[in-house]
Parts: C-alpha cells; structure tokens; sequence
C-alpha cells in the first residue's frame, strides 16, 4: 500500500528536474524539426482571415453576431474536430514512435528516470507545444474574423463579449488538446502504426452524440460541446445531433475532462514503463 | 565445452542468471549464465550470435523472457539506480537531429537530474576526454562517422559510470583514434570499472582483453582468460612455437613422446609443436634442453589468441 509519507518521501524535485529536462529536450527537437502541424494550424488562420479580407471589399452582407456565430461553426467542425484533433494525433503519436524510427529512443531509456517521467515530460513538452500552437491559433482566428468590422469590431472585443468569448474558446481549445494528447499518446505506444487508432478515435469521437449516457462520458468532445460560448445554429437532420448530444455544464464538463486525461496519461505512464527498446534489427 | 555455471554472486560482478531471450520464436540467447568480474571484457562471436542481445539485456533495453540480471548487485528493472553505474554506447549510429554534439551530451545530462553547472562540466569534461570539445558546437549531422562515434562514446561516459558496455566502439575510427581509445579502455579496466566491448577486430580483441566471452548461435561457447579457455579446448592439440639452434635435433627427441601430435620446421631456427598435453610438453623440453645443450631463444604458445580459439570453437565460415 502506498501512504502518504511514502508519497511524501519519493524524490519529486528529482523527477520535476528530469520532466522539465525531457521536455525541454523534445521542444528544443520539435521546433526545429516536425513543423507539420503549423500547417493544420495556419487552416483557421486562413480561412478567418481570408473572410475577413474577403468580407471588407463589401461583397457579403455580415455582422458581428453573424460573424460570431459563423466562428462557433469553425470552430467545432473545422478546429476542434480536424485541425485539434489530427493536429495533436501528429504530434503525440510521434511522441515515442518518432523516436523509435529514428532511432534514438535508447538515449532515454539509458538515463536514472523513470519511464513514467518520461512519459510526463513529453506530454509536457507536447502539451506546451499543441497549446501554443492550437490554442493560440484558435484565439488568433477569433480576433481576425470581426477584423474587418474596424473600430465596430474593437468596440466589441473590448467593450462587447469578444474578448469573454475569445478567452473561452481558448480554453476549450486548451480542453481539446490536453485530452487529445493523452489519448494519442496512449495510442502512440500501444500501436505500432497508429493511423488505425486514430481513425478508431476519430469514428468514436463523431458517433458521441448517438452512444448510451455512460459510453458518451469515455470521449473528449462530450465534455467540450457545452463550452463553446456561442451555440452552432443546428438545422435538418443535424438538429438531431443538437437533442442528443445534451451538452455537459461547465462546471461537470472541465474537471470530468481534467480526470479522463489524467486516466488515459496513467495509462500511457505504465505502457512506458513496460516498453523495450527494438529497432527491428 | 559447455558453458560455465559460475555462482550468481552479486558484488561488483555483472550477473546472468539462467537467462534467455526470444524474438518470437527466433533465439536471442538462451541459458546464459555468466558472472563478469571488472576489466575489459571483450565478447566475440558471428554476426547474430547474440553479442548485442547481451548487451542490450545487461542495460536492461530489452528484458529476459527468463532468469535474471545484475549489474554490481542491481536489478537491470531499476532504471533509476541501474544508469548511475551503467553507460551503453550502441552500436546504432543515429542521434536526435538538430541538436548540436554539445546539446546532445548536456541535454541528457539534464535528463540525468545534474544541475546545468554539474552538467555543463561534465559535458566539457567528457568532449574533452574524447578530444571533441572544439567541434561539439557543430551540429552532429555534419559529423564524420568518427566523430559520430566519438561523440557516442563520449555521451555514454559522461556521467563517469562504473560500467561501460561499448558495442563496437572502435568501428570507424583511424588507427590513432584507435589506439587511444584502447587505453583509455585499459585507464578504465585498471581502475577496476567493468568495460564489456563487443568487436569484431579480433587482434583487437586479443590486445586489450582481461578475458573473452565466446558467443555462437545465442550460447555461451566458452568464457574466461584466453589462455584457460584455450586450454580448455581439449580436442585440438596445442600450438607451441620454439625457436633455437637446432630445430630439428628438438623434432627428432620430441616425436618420441606419445603426447606431440605434428612437428613443423618453420625455418632454420623455429620448430612448431602441436601437443595434446602442454604440461609434459614443457617437462620433456627441459629434458631435452639439459641432454642436448640447446641454444632456446623463445618458447611460445602459437594459438593462445582469440583467433585460434574463435576458429577452433566457432569455425572457419562464421563471420565475426
């Protein structure tokens, strides 16, 4: 049995040094090599932007709150279920599995960690990556789809609710990657190809709406689709979807969200531990 | 000759304890037992005997499928004590890309758990050991297979292990980058730390082993200093080269013992004696020293050598 003086008593500045030491490693390996995902993460960036210029020639009539709820749009079809979603499949399958092609795994497997640390480290250094990357680039895509409006859409960043709802989807998109990441890095070291898992996941994710109560709360959207500060306006067969899917409150939604991904990263800690180091030779 | 049953002590011993690993179904090595006491030990067998499943098992990258290891008394499970004692060089040439051969070395001291000023001078103190300080702030992917293997081997002892396995460390290098790391290899065997090299240089090999461990087909063949494992190795009879004045008159009183198999002239000075008994062989060589009054400048074992034994317990068509 492990009590708390025995937790007390483990060398947690020892394994937080070695965790930061890890991720500080893998951020200093990511951001001067796997560069794919900044493309995934442009998408939004993109589009809102391109609205945006589109939209101050004059050629469509939009508002502000059309605008808005346009953005809600984006963001669950296109940022939380693609661009977040794939995004942080790139990025936290390769977590071990890029290392094992490469060929460099044992570099860590030779050090005095433990492999649970390494595992945290990682998803530390990944985490801090997707957030940067995706989170930001949610917020950014917020700010620049009511550009176009001028002093109107400065006038409802700070003065209306863009900035509550900029900071909202943020978090949401925070959300999204924490329990993505967990989960992908899960599958990135129980597979050997993980593309088969991903689109499990994917399948998984999409068919929420339509599982029984118990098996909705083993996914990361059911806890996300109540968050979103503005509804998606759900007509036809998709307003089906909207009385299913019976959206979470927020106050249930976050921590349930915080203790699935603190599950699925205990389990991607002890698949760590059990892992040898074969490069196929 | 069957492989040895030594005790599974645990002091400052590395310990096999009835081990074997399998791929699946194919043999990586099976019951090994061995107990290596500090000093270079050198492991020699064919491609595919098991040299890297050896080591790899004994820095506990890979586990038995049954029986158990111990590096100086810890179990090859405990990471976090086992890799205070224990560096592996690899024989895989592949490093994280991007990073140059000093943040190679200092990040995973940081991995370690030093501190950035402990592991800043034991990344100095290392590169500088390998003679790769002023190039480490180049990147390692524009490194020479050389310098790739110094910067290995200077990552794999920064942290100034009591045991190094070195898989292949003189691959690649010149000569002089060779002969210096064969003593630094000796510096290390003399201050009593284990140093286990894996090579396929076998005069190599011979040069600066304090024993061998033969390996074929995933077995242990044989293990010890090479002159017991040689003498063990009853079946060939032994080669001993004499050189005196007169060769042939040291031919004519040896055939008449039941013990010398073959006598060669080599030369006008050198007569090689192969005999099933070297013991009696030497008595008998005084014998006739004293009797004839030769002139014996040298007597020497011929195949006292990992090569002989290597050709002798292995065979000619395996590859090291």
């Amino acid at each position: 049995m492990i009590d708390a003086a025995s937790v007390k008593s483990m060398p947690w500045g020892m394994w937080t040094r070695q965790a930061l030491a890890v991720a500080r490693l893998e951020l200093l390996r990511s951001f001067r090599q796997r560069r794919g995902w900044l493309i995934l993460a442009a998408m939004p960036v993109v589009v809102t932007a391109g609205h945006s210029v589109i939209a101050s020639t004059g050629h469509w009539s939009c508002s502000i709150g059309l605008d808005t709820r346009v953005f809600a749009a984006i963001f669950q079809f296109l940022i939380l279920r693609f661009v977040i979603f794939f995004g942080c499949a790139g990025i936290f399958t390769t977590a071990f599995r890029g290392d094992t092609s490469e060929k460099t795994l044992h570099y860590y497997f030779l050090t005095p960690m433990r492999r649970e640390v390494l595992a945290a480290g990682k998803y530390l250094a990944y985490e801090a990556t997707a957030l940067i990357v995706f989170a930001g680039g949610a917020a950014l895509s917020y700010f620049l789809i009511t550009l176009h409006f001028g002093a109107a859409h400065w006038e409802h960043m700070l003065r209306g609710t863009g900035l509550y709802e900029m900071a909202w989807y943020t978090l949401v998109a925070a959300l999204a990657c924490i329990g993505y990441g967990a989960i992908f890095l899960l599958v990135g070291l129980w597979y050997k190809n993980p593309m088969i898992a991903v689109a499990a996941v994917m399948v998984w994710e999409n068919i929420n709406p339509f599982l029984p109560t118990l098996l909705k709360r083993f996914s990361v959207i059911f806890y996300l689709k109540g968050l979103s500060p503005v509804d998606v306006p759900m007509t036809g067969s998709l307003s089906l979807i909207e009385v299913l899917s019976n959206p979470t409150p927020a106050y249930l939604a976050i921590p349930g969200l915080l203790i699935l991904s603190t599950v699925v990263l205990f389990l991607a800690c002890r698949s760590a531990r059990d892992m040898e180091v074969s490069y196929g030779e | 000759m069957s492989a040895h049953t030594p005790p599974p002590d645990s002091g400052a011993r590395i310990v096999f304890d009835n081990v074997s690993r399998f791929y699946g179904e194919v043999l990586g090595v099976n019951r090994v037992r061995l107990s290596i006491p500090p000093g270079i030990t050198s492991l020699v067998g064919p491609n595919g005997s098991g040299k890297t499943t050896l080591m790899n098992l004994m820095c506990g990258l890979i586990r038995p499928n049954k029986g158990t290891i111990t590096v100086n008394g810890i179990s090859t499970d405990d990471p976090e004590r086992l890799f205070h004692q224990v560096g592996y060089c690899t024989q895989v040439d592949a490093f994280p890309r991007g990073l140059s051969g000093w943040q190679f070395i200092y990040s995973y001291l940081l991995c370690h758990g030093y501190s950035p000023a402990e592991a800043h001078a034991r990344a100095e103190a290392s590169l500088r050991k390998l003679d790769m300080l002023e190039a480490s702030e180049r990147a390692v992917a524009g490194f020479s297979k050389g310098m790739r293997q110094r910067i290995k081997l200077a990552q794999a002892i920064s942290h100034d292990p009591r045991v190094m396995v070195l898989d292949e460390p003189l691959n690649g290098l010149d000569p002089m980058a060779r002969a210096e790391l064969i003593a630094l290899f000796r510096e290390w065997g003399a201050e009593g730390r284990h140093v286990i090299v894996s090579s396929h240089i076998l005069h190599e090999v011979d040069e600066i082993s304090d024993q061998v461990i033969l390996l074929s087909h995933g077995y242990v063949v044989a293990e010890g200093q090479i002159q017991g494992v040689r003498s063990e190795v009853s079946d060939q009879p032994m080669q001993i080269l004499v050189r005196c004045d007169r060769p042939h008159v040291l031919a004519a009183r040896l055939f008449e013992k039941d013990h010398v198999v073959e006598g060669k002239l080599q030369d006008d000075r050198t007569l090689l004696v192969r005999t099933r008994d070297a013991d009696r062989f030497y008595l008998n060589l005084n014998d006739v020293i004293l009797e004839s009054g030769l002139q014996v400048d040298t007597v020497a074992p011929h195949d006292e050598d990992v090569n002989s034994v290597y050709q002798y317990l292995i065979g000619e068509g395996s590859t090291t």
